[in-house]
């Protein structure tokens, strides 16, 4: 008997000739790939409907003269952008211990991931106090959900007509965009303390992988990410 | 059966040794160094009229486009997947410029509506 195989018996071998994912990667991180697309698309539709208002307004509030002071400080003026920075490399920081923790998983380093992971819990409280200094000092200022300062005038460059309307969207804006954000960052470390348990616990020494740390990782990342355009769209543009 | 034996060839093992420690202080210097620059930028010289904020706006987005670039294709690890993962997240977001370019477009049409 010929042991030959004809050209269409013969098994193929390719990615997608089945058997196996295409992605070559785990079905829970795909999952979380996807849902972090479909996040993306949800932050996308509110900081471009917060581009669409600004751009149809004649005057817009600016940045750098709301965001003034350090709450939680002495410093209440002249310091544009200050606090901002702060947060923003604190979130920074943290998603580089993140990743940092997510390598130290690959070698199955069980207390070298539950320090890094509890130094990027610790930069998100510390980004999640931040952000309350931040609410609150604007609260005291006047602004919130539908209501902003009788004095306006000191929100806007020279030259530019003070808005009402465009300082009403600003805020609504501002707190529901910042607000969904701390809403994800709140998830993530909630979501992080879970798995810290889980790697004190031993959980994925027993597994024999640390996939869940790297899950988790993506989710705190994309969360990072969207600070960085929340960042550069709200205070610095 | 032959799934099996095909497996090693995957390459799973290049997959977790791509981000190193010094790889990821690496994209950490970056990604700080572009936020510091967005700050001169912002800080010191608009303000002291060495550029215009309509020149600054573009330098913004491109850095911004930098760093989400970094962020997902080292921290993320997306770079190192199978580039069928990475269409599938590259692509959609098409979708989004899409927005930008109507939502943008429309915008301008509001400006008379409000009069």
């Amino acid at each position: 008997m010929s042991t030959a195989v004809s050209q269409i018996d013969e098994v193929k071998t390719t990615p997608w000739a089945g058997g196996r994912s295409p992605f070559s990667v785990e079905y829970g991180k795909i999952m979380m790939w996807f849902f972090l697309l479909s996040d993306a698309f949800t932050f996308s539709s509110l900081l471009i409907a917060y581009g669409a208002l600004r751009f149809s307004a004649a005057t817009w509030p600016a940045a750098d003269l709301i965001f003034q002071s350090v709450p939680g400080t002495s410093i209440q003026h002249g310091a544009p952008l200050v606090f901002v920075g702060i947060m923003t490399f604190i979130l920074i920081a943290s998603s580089v211990t993140m990743v940092l923790g997510v390598e130290a998983g690959h070698r199955g380093e069980r207390k070298e991931v539950a320090l890094w992971m509890v130094l990027t819990i610790i930069g998100g409280f510390m980004f999640l106090g931040c952000q309350a200094l931040e609410w609150t000092h604007l609260h005291e200022e006047g602004f919130w959900w539908g209501s902003i300062p009788k004095e306006l005038g000191e929100y806007f460059h020279k030259g530019d007509a003070a808005s009402a309307v465009s300082t009403h969207q600003f805020a609504n804006l501002f707190f529901t965009i910042t607000g969904f954000h701390g809403f994800h960052v709140f998830s993530g470390v909630v979501i992080n303390i879970i798995i810290l348990i889980n790697v004190l616990a031993g959980t994925y020494d027993r597994r024999g992988s640390y996939l869940m740390v790297e899950k988790v990782g993506l989710y705190w990342h994309f969360v990072d990410l969207v600070w960085v355009f929340v960042f550069t769209f709200f205070y610095l543009v | 059966m032959s799934s099996e034996t095909t497996h090693a060839h995957d390459g799973h093992a290049d997959d977790h040794a791509s981000m190193s420690k010094k790889k990821i202080w690496q994209v950490a210097g970056i990604l700080t160094m572009i936020t510091a620059i967005e700050f001169i930028v912002a800080l010191y010289l608009v303000p002291h009229d060495i550029i215009a904020l309509h020149t600054a706006n573009p330098i913004y987005i491109v850095l911004t486009l930098a760093k989400a670039f970094y962020i997902v294709a080292y921290f993320m690890h997306l770079k190192f997947e199978r580039v069928a993962l990475i269409y599938s997240i590259a692509v959609p977001v098409l979708f989004i410029i899409g927005l930008i370019l109507v939502l943008t477009n429309e915008s301008h049409h509001w400006i008379d509506l409000r009069g």
